[in-house]
């Protein structure tokens, strides 16, 4: 896939449920994604499987991931906000 | 462009929330062969953002009757509501949440184990009287738990899922009968035909033809533009329901509960305005008349912010320790999206798009009903459920806590007579040669090249132009404007071209097709709402501000041809029980 359709698909899978989470996810992925490396784009793929309320609670920072890089990856996109 | 692949499946839904689910559910467990396409995995659709509740009159914390639940809907829509349909509706409740309940949904209890029922807006006893107890919740997650239920149950009765599938348009004979839809991978681009006996359009509803709404990205009204697009009609499109306060620019909803410990909304002179418009119930009042003072305090020129396109909502005189303790989630949801902080500064407001009243007509079995010259007829094959449906329960107005019981009455309706419809029709009616050419043409126009507008803005003018002339703000004049102004719109979509013509994951070809489904459904909802000269439930009308039961308790029904308008009656008779005739509403 090209990186074109990488990044293509990523903010597809940053459509979600609800207004809150497109907002969080879609400005981090537009301001990032240049600077993320694999390792840090397969962290996002990762967090993006969480389900919408869930997901919604730590981009809030009302929980916090049990993984450590989730947890800063979380951090990262509520801050980039 | 390939020769489309086709597939054959008994019957096909479009779009995976909670009525899409619910009815696929129903046809699996009696065997049928069911597809579910969804643009977005299925337990990502918008259901899961309804926190509220489930209505259904239990009785489990203070008396309750389905038939007083029937009475708050009627009043609720004020009066436009069918009333056998809610009747239907009302009395199948509560033994829906009980089935849901069983299949595992997670609801909250009383001490005594029965489900916990919380009281809402609008809810009465006695017809009227005092306050009643009739949201079943779980927790604040409802519809997560509901749509992860019932995507889970399907997957144990072996629905087919085509995720991250866009659908382009339905597949119909010449006889009227529908045959299924084309429908678009968006992982390689391709088309795929598929052909259904039976085909229910679920895909929620519009909130994005507003800039301002508390909808995802993906409620762009796909389904209801697919009908127009098929010579079908919409119904009630002008009934847009509106809430008072969300975040100016952005949508995201600040409950009542802020102004109801105490906030209180100001222009830009400081001054607190409320008290102009409701001299009692100031910042309380209901939401139509707090929403309308926004919007006119910005039309007039009192408006804050550099455009001057929004009020302020004062919290910081409750203080930090209040704030905290009483509205944690709003402190931490204007911090994240504002970066301001509610105990020092004043938040920017503006009303903001939640709920599409209207939608595709549809009988209570689900059936989409068409007029004809006497009465009107069902559209063979075709079915419709939940939001982008107008059944119409809901009528002008929507109370909390009916969406997802209206998404799972209907969502099992429509599968119940999707069953009776599969036994009758046996065999998938053949394919006319040219039935795919439509559709395909209009995933071809996307591939013309040049210069041109571009998706962003022409969708940007658009989500504009509907929040100033066909917002919560309604005269003749600034609908007319509004019509010639969309109508415009309508008219460049034309010069919209796309850059990027690749296949494989071309995400902005499916903006563009989604811009495409907003712009016929804006052009419908604005000369639905030019032509409607009273004020009903969420229509609300400056110049005209009383219901007008003499010439307009009647259902509005937009044809994308000529921009031709019918009407047809409000049904008043209930199955069963006497009818609710209209009166004033007053809570």
């Amino acid at each position: 896939m090209s990186e074109d359709a990488t990044l293509a698909r990523l903010r597809w899978q940053c459509r979600r449920g609800m207004a809150e989470l497109d907002a969080l996810l879609l400005n981090f992925v537009d301001r990032h994604y240049p600077e993320l490396d694999a390792g840090r784009l397969r962290d996002l793929e990762r967090l993006l499987k969480t389900p919408d309320p869930m997901l919604l609670e730590y981009l809030m920072g009302r929980m916090v991931p049990a993984d450590p890089a989730l947890a800063a990856l979380a951090r990262q996109i509520r801050e980039a906000m | 462009m390939n020769k489309p692949e086709y597939r054959r499946f008994d019957t096909l839904v479009i779009g995976a929330g909670g009525g899409g689910l619910r009815a696929a559910l129903q046809l699996a467990r009696a065997e049928a062969n069911v597809a579910v396409v969804s643009k977005v995995f299925p337990t990502r659709s918008h259901t899961v953002a309804a926190q509220g509740g489930i209505n259904a009159a239990l009785g489990n914390v203070r008396p309750d009757n389905w038939h007083w639940h029937m009475y708050d809907t009627v009043k609720g829509s004020d009066y436009l509501g069918d009333q056998d349909a809610i009747e239907y509706m009302c009395r199948s409740a509560a033994h829906l949440v009980y089935e849901l309940e069983h299949a595992g949904v997670p609801f909250s209890r009383l001490e005594n184990g029965k489900i916990y029922q919380r009281p809402f807006g609008g809810q009465s006893m006695n017809f009227g009287g005092e306050q009643a107890a009739r949201t079943c919740a779980a927790a604040d997650r409802t519809g997560h738990a509901m749509l992860h239920t019932l995507y889970q149950q399907n997957i144990r009765a072996k629905t087919h899922f085509f995720d991250e599938y866009f659908a382009i348009d339905l597949l119909r004979d010449e006889e009227g009968f529908i045959l299924g839809a084309v429908v678009l991978d968006i992982e390689t681009g391709e088309p795929l035909v598929i052909e259904a006996k039976t085909t229910l359009i679920a895909t929620g509803g519009a909130g994005q033809l507003f800039r301002t709404n508390t909808n995802a990205h993906i409620n762009t009204g796909d389904g209801l533009a697919m009908a127009l697009r098929a010579g079908l009609p919409l119904q009630d499109m002008e009934f847009f329901q509106f809430h008072p306060t969300g975040i100016a620019g952005k949508g995201m909803l600040i409950t009542e509960g802020a102004r109801g410990e105490g906030g209180y909304l100001v222009n830009k002179d400081g001054e607190r305005f409320m008290e102009r418009y409701a001299p009692h119930a100031k910042d309380l009042a209901s939401r139509d008349v707090v929403s309308r003072a926004i919007a006119t305090e910005v039309r007039e020129g009192r408006g804050c912010g550099p455009n001057g396109d929004y009020v302020l909502l004062k919290l910081d005189h409750l203080g930090e320790e209040v704030l905290k303790k009483r509205l944690p989630g709003i402190l931490d949801l204007i911090r994240t999206f504002l970066h301001i902080d509610p105990a020092k500064e004043p938040v920017p407001v503006f009303p903001t798009a939640h709920y599409t009243m209207g939608g595709i007509p549809t009988n209570r079995h689900g059936q989409v009903v068409a007029p004809v010259e006497q009465g009107e007829e069902v559209i063979p094959g075709l079915y419709a459920a939940g939001e982008c449906a107008c059944v119409s329960v809901h009528g002008a107005n929507r109370l909390g806590g009916n969406s997802l019981l209206d998404i799972v009455v209907f969502g099992r309706a429509a599968g119940n007579h999707i069953i009776e419809y599969l036994r009758e029709n046996r065999y998938h009616r053949p394919l006319p040669p040219d039935a795919v050419d439509r559709p395909l043409a209009r995933l071809a126009r996307w591939d013309r090249k040049g210069e041109g507008e571009s998706v962003a803005g022409l969708r940007a003018e658009l989500q504009a132009t509907m929040e100033e002339y066909c917002g919560v703000f309604r005269t003749q004049s600034v609908l007319d404007e509004g019509v010639a102004k969309i109508l415009e719109l309508e008219r460049r979509l034309d010069d919209v071209r796309l850059q990027d013509h690749s296949r494989i994951f071309n995400t902005a070809r499916i903006e563009a097709l989604e811009l495409e489904n907003l712009v016929a459904l804006a052009v419908a909802t604005v000369v639905s709402a030019q032509a409607r000269t009273e004020s009903r439930g969420a229509h609300s009308r400056i110049d005209y501000p009383e219901r007008d039961d003499v010439h307009w308790l009647k259902h509005t029904l937009f044809f994308r041809e000529d921009r031709r308008l019918e009407y047809k009656p409000v049904t008043l008779k209930p199955l069963s029980v006497e009818s609710f005739p209209p009166k004033e509403r007053v809570y």
